[in-house]
């Protein structure tokens, strides 16, 4: 099978279903339209703020922590999906794939400690 | 072959697959409110709901109109088309989820069709990266419904719930890892057929680790109590979907118990042995002798497919369960416990898995 004569027919369902359930979440708002009641006046349109006027806008910074659980989180799931095609081929290469992969997540885990130690992971 | 038999043809291989499927994640979405209802309640000394209809049977019914008939506020100060779309996307992504997963092996319904017709609707090679793909993009979901709500509520129920599926989502996918070592395939039906002999639940000493893993983080993955921080209602009012109302705000919880029937599906099939029926002792203990032959050949006539949702549906009251029984953990707890003790425990299982393969103990 050469790449320009692939059809990915095993995905056709795959596509059916993602319009399918595009269509049957559209479909419910635009036929509720029809029936649920519009009565919007600016008090109900307000930010909900457990019933004081809300102040300032929700917009602005937030902790820093969160982008570094996303790098981490970056750096782990690529070596995830390294580790996805060598878990499937393990039964053929043997010792040196072993070998290798030990080497590969050696390199990681001296970063892990170094994030530990520095902190990183922990939440005050 | 006339043009009936074609029009036939794809009526058989697709239209009514795709409908009873769709229909199947419906009611499931829609009754395990019910369910949840019903076992909380009876767990708290109460009855649950009890009005409509036949012990409150037709109650997810009753609660879909109502939420049909309700306004539809969109905040004035919200990003109006990331408002809108958030809901929808996650809900898509959480139905395509159940495109790959195989219910149970060709089957001709006892006789019933002439030829044996699979129970899934595709069956892709990549099948479990597939269903972890479309996970990771309802992670976009909360965090664009957080963020559009323009609420300070939603905006830290976004980042707290975002920050927290990503923290799973690693342990969870090195558990996954070592059962596609143990299995040596991506493709869901495959992994399910490697384990006709021995589930991997029960693969020593590996096993039982990853299984524990993959369900922790499962629970997790769903928001669901006890790691239920971004909906903690005492201090976030309802997180992320603090500003919905109506059909959106109906979407976010069908699609939340859609993914909690698609995390049960999943650690039926990875560990659980899928549609294998239950062996209370291996078939050739004893040297295949009576009573054992007879005690397995009992639990095979039961369907594969009713074997599969028993499990299912087992893990699915297993999770309403802990959420009757456990306290929530305190943000700090709940990461420190993916990242200092899940995913240590999780690299280790994989490799202790590699290592037992090489030397042949399994």
């Amino acid at each position: 099978m050469t790449p320009d004569t692939y059809v990915p027919e095993h995905f056709l369902p795959v596509a059916i279903f993602l319009l399918l359930g595009g269509a049957f979440a559209v479909g419910m708002l635009v036929v509720g339209w029809f029936v649920r009641p519009r009565r919007p006046y600016p008090e109900k349109l307000l930010t909900y703020e457990s019933g004081i006027t809300p102040f300032m806008d929700a917009h602005q910074k937030f902790s820093i922590r969160f982008y570094l659980i996303a790098m981490l989180f970056l750096i782990f799931d690529i070596e995830a999906v390294f580790l996805y095609p060598w878990a499937v081929a393990y039964g053929k290469i043997g010792l040196y794939g072993f070998v290798e992969m030990v080497i590969f997540i050696a390199i990681l885990l001296v970063g892990y400690v170094y994030a530990w130690k520095k902190g990183a992971l922990e939440w005050e | 072959m006339t043009v009936m038999d074609q029009v036939a043809n794809i009526a058989y291989s697709l239209i009514i697959p795709v409908a009873v499927l769709f229909g199947f994640i419906m009611l499931n979405a829609a009754y395990l409110s019910y369910m949840e209802r019903k076992v909380l309640a009876h767990m708290q000394a109460r009855m649950g709901p009890m009005m409509t209809g036949w012990h409150g049977i037709l109650q997810p019914i009753a609660d879909g109109v109502k939420l049909f008939f309700k306004e539809d506020i969109i905040p004035a100060k919200a990003d109006k088309w990331l408002f809108s779309l958030a809901p929808v996307l996650l809900l898509i992504m959480s139905i395509a989820a159940f495109v790959a997963i195989p219910f149970g092996p060709p089957t001709d319904f006892y006789g019933i069709l002439s030829n044996k017709v699979p129970l899934w609707l595709t069956n892709l090679n990549v099948g479990i990266l597939y269903v972890l793909a479309l996970a990771s993009v309802g992670t976009y979901g909360v965090i664009m419904a957080g963020w559009a709500s323009n609420n300070k509520y939603s905006l830290l129920g976004g980042f707290r719930s975002a920050a927290q599926m990503i923290s799973y989502e690693i342990p969870m996918a090195f558990a996954i890892i070592t059962v596609v070592l143990l299995a040596g395939s991506l493709n869901l039906a495959e992994i399910v057929n490697a384990q006709s002999e021995k589930w991997f639940i029960i693969v020593l000493p590996v096993g039982p680790v990853a299984f524990l893993l993959y369900l922790i983080s499962g629970v997790a993955e769903t928001n669901r109590a006890p790691f239920d921080l971004p909906e903690a209602e005492t201090e976030l009012v309802a997180g992320f979907f603090t500003e919905y109302t109506g059909m959106r705000f109906a979407m976010f919880f069908m699609a939340e118990y859609a993914n909690m029937v698609v995390i049960s599906l999943l650690v039926s099939i990875l560990f659980l042995g899928g549609w294998m029926p239950v062996q209370i002792l291996p078939n050739t203990w004893l040297g295949g002798m009576p009573p054992v032959s007879w005690i397995n050949g009992l639990f095979r006539l039961m369907p594969p497919v009713l074997w599969l949702l028993g499990k299912v549906y087992f893990l699915l009251f297993f999770f309403i369960w802990l959420r009757a029984t456990l306290p929530r953990l305190r943000y700090d707890q709940l990461m420190a416990f993916s990242w200092k003790f899940l995913l240590p425990l999780s690299l280790a299982t994989l490799l202790t898995t590699a290592v037992m393969k090489q030397m042949g103990l399994l």
